[in-house]
């Protein structure tokens, strides 16, 4: 095992070769564009042994990728914000099609708008599509994200596509020093892939993603893709157990800091939880008992373990770092809804920050916590946008310079 | 390059690819179509399709046959077919498979893919040579939607978004598909059958991709009695509306050129879609726009004078 620096997008490129993925359909789009660059110039200088294909959009890239993957070959691709919106429909069609691709997704907002700066509408909008979601914070959860994915999505009891999600710049051009494993640990870990389910044969003519006419019909595949799912949290967490057992590494469902004894507990996800943990510990030195708790896989949503998490908490904070236009944040209705057949459940607030990567500063946290003890007290709408009076001059500024005030 | 032509009807493989009873309106001309594609084609084939009427001929449980099917969406059946394509490819080089599990792969679409939603991964596919089949099936409208205008929809035709006769020409598909020279692109109708096998017998030889329109009659869209498919399909060529032509690499000719051509109105008149132009007053300015637009396209490659 030797230690590199990589940024995120290199570690994504290195999870793909390491899992010796078969093919690569492409298509550029910032910032992911340095991990299929990397893998490009890795084939071409005879470093993997992959066909590499440039697509003319995302809905061809995802429909190929789901294509080749029926067909029986690891297939590894990523995309990023209005990408991923352009091949959305493929999401679903693919999903059906029940075939184990990996897929990164480099989180920036949506346009419009148009920015790039990070947040997580493009990939919470596929929550429903049937990929599961694995949602890293730092550099090495993305390599490793990477190998575990195809792990539980090539296993019989889920054959479902996954999606890895990284931060855009906060974690796409952030270098950190990385364990790249070897590969006879990572061919241990994830053999090669070998389908008996389903693909295309001269002498075993199939068809694949044929139409159904009638509810009932349709229901019942619906409702098999979701059970699928609901067999992935297991299969993911026999993979974490084999993980740790081959590489040292110990990944969850969910990841908890400082959790056991806090009484005041954010919820985050991705990249800006690193910056949640810096305002748990700032908030642990003025005596206030603060928690972190970081879903890390998103589908299936591991709703138990944060049931078990979050037990006997007083308050939780869930900061969105997106927006459901007309509700508020998406991961607030997640965990309210995974609560809401609690006895004793914590009061939940609302918090959204981080837009576009908006940054949230120290003062924004402690706001947080002042509200969160201020619990059933406090004044805040909800969901609450975080956003500090300095920002709300700045904008009066370019307002005033754009004339239409 | 030289292969060995079929003369006649006659020396068609007999068997079938594609059995009887699928859910196709009566009187289909696409069926037909597909049905002597797939003879030509083989057993050993998957069939990417796009969304279109054909989209309902593999239904849960059942397919229709004998080879793999695998439906995508509407914009995207082309770079299915790469992804199936890549991926045998892959497993070939690899030895995981053997040769005679490979496969022909063939793109079924309508029109309203083939020249609107879909057009951007088609050019893509031809751009990066695929070796891969791809035939339209063009009754000119969006047909198993109730059959509204679609980039093929022709000067004057009545669709159910068209109802005064489309304003403008249909779109030349052929020359847009043309103009990325692939190695073989060809005309096709089911009233030529001859012709379509003898054109699937020398696409057969490049790889890359093969491309197929076929102009086809559809009863219920053109308001047509499903028995006059075939002389439907027939008038289409023998008026000069539908030229049948291949390309190879760019270089464009044609393969059925009527002796003496038919009076476009002979065709017109037999379809509901066209009755307009005739009831309850003859139209008389339209009928000759249309009828000059076909003399044009042949008096540009010198055949009508
Ligand atoms: S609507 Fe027309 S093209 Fe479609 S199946 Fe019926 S006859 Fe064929």
């Amino acid at each position: 095992m030797k230690k590199e620096m990589l940024t995120g997008n290199t570690a994504a490129a290195w999870g793909a070769r390491l899992a010796e993925v078969d093919y690569i359909p492409a298509f550029p789009i910032t910032p992911q564009t340095e991990i299929i660059e990397t893998l490009s110039d890795w084939i071409s200088e005879g470093d993997m042994r992959t066909r590499f294909v440039t697509l003319d959009s995302e809905h061809s890239m995802i429909t190929a990728a789901g294509a080749a993957s029926a067909t029986g070959v690891r297939v590894f691709t990523a995309t990023s914000s209005q990408g991923l919106m352009y091949g959305f429909e493929m999401l679903y069609t693919v999903a059906g099609w029940r075939v184990p691709l990996v897929m990164i997704n480099v989180a920036r907002g949506l346009s419009s708008p148009i920015t790039l700066g990070p947040d997580h509408n493009d990939i919470l909008a596929a929550r429903d599509t049937g990929f599961l979601q694995i949602h890293c914070e730092n550099c090495q959860e993305v390599l490793d994200s990477v190998l575990m994915a195809y792990r539980v999505a090539e296993d019989e009891k889920v054959l479902l596509p996954a999606l890895v999600n990284l931060d855009g710049f906060y974690l796409s051009f952030t270098r950190e020093p990385v364990e790249v494993p070897d590969i006879d640990s990572v061919r241990r870990f994830l053999p090669s892939y070998e389908p008996s389910h389903a693909f295309f044969r001269a002498d075993q003519p199939m068809a694949q993603g044929v139409a159904v006419l009638g509810g009932a019909y349709y229901s019942y595949f619906k409702y098999q893709m979701h059970l699928a799912s609901q067999q992935a949290l297991g299969v993911y967490k026999e993979a974490c157990r084999e993980f740790e057992k081959e590489f040292g590494r110990k990944y969850d469902t969910i990841e908890q800091y400082r959790l056991d004894d806090a009484e005041y507990v954010l919820v985050m996800i991705n990249s800006f939880s690193t910056l949640g943990k810096a305002a748990v510990n700032r908030a642990r030195e003025q005596g206030i008992k603060a928690g972190l708790l970081r879903p890390r896989l998103l589908r299936p949503f591991p709703e138990e373990d944060i049931r078990n998490a979050l037990k006997g908490k007083k308050r939780v904070a869930v900061v969105d770092q997106n927006i459901s236009v007309g509700k508020g944040g998406i991961l607030f209705s997640e965990l309210a809804s995974c609560l809401y057949n609690e006895k004793h459940r914590p009061l939940l607030m609302s918090f959204i920050g981080g837009l576009g990567g908006k940054n949230i500063s120290h003062e924004e946290f402690a706001f947080i916590f002042d509200q969160l003890i201020k619990g059933e007290e406090a004044e805040v709408e909800t969901p609450h946008l975080l956003y500090t009076q300095h920002e709300w001059e700045e904008m009066q500024k370019l307002k005033e310079i754009a004339g239409r005030v | 390059m030289i292969t060995e032509q079929i003369k006649s009807i006659k020396d068609l493989p007999l068997e079938e690819n594609m059995f009887s009873g699928t859910p196709a309106c009566a009187g289909c001309g696409g069926l037909l179509t597909l049905r002597h594609c797939l003879k030509m084609l083989g057993e050993k084939v998957v069939i990417v399709n796009a969304a279109g009427c054909f989209t309902l001929l593999s239904i849960y449980p059942f397919t229709p046959f004998r080879s793999s099917w695998l439906y995508t969406a509407m914009a995207c059946a082309p770079a299915g077919a790469q992804g199936v394509r890549d991926a045998l490819d892959i497993l070939l080089e690899k030895g995981k498979i053997d040769p005679d599990e490979n496969l022909k792969v063939v793109v079924l679409t309508g029109d309203g893919s083939a020249y609107d939603m879909g057009l951007s991964s088609t050019s893509g596919a031809i751009y990066r040579n695929l070796d891969f089949y791809y035939i339209c099936y063009d009754n000119e409208a969006y047909g198993n939607t109730g059959f509204q205008e679609s980039g093929s929809t022709p000067f004057a035709s009545r669709t159910k978004t068209t109802s005064a006769g489309k304003e403008f020409a249909k779109k030349d598909l052929f020359e847009i598909w043309n103009s990325h020279k692939p190695p073989y692109l060809a005309t096709i109708s089911p009233a030529y059958p001859v012709d379509l096998a003898n054109k699937f017998k020398k696409a057969e030889q490049y790889k890359g991709p093969k491309l197929f329109i076929s102009l086809i009659p559809c009863p219920p869209g053109w308001s047509t009695d499903p028995s006059h498919t075939f002389k439907l399909a027939k008038l289409a060529v023998d008026t000069g509306v539908w030229a049948l032509k291949e390309s190879i690499s760019g270089e464009v000719e044609h393969t059925v050129v009527p002796k003496k051509f038919k009076p476009v109105e002979d065709y017109l008149k037999e379809q509901g879609r066209f009755s307009h132009l005739f009831k309850p007053v003859r139209n008389e300015e339209t009928l000759g726009k249309i009828q000059e637009m076909v003399n044009e396209y042949w008096k540009r490659y010198g055949i009508l004078l």
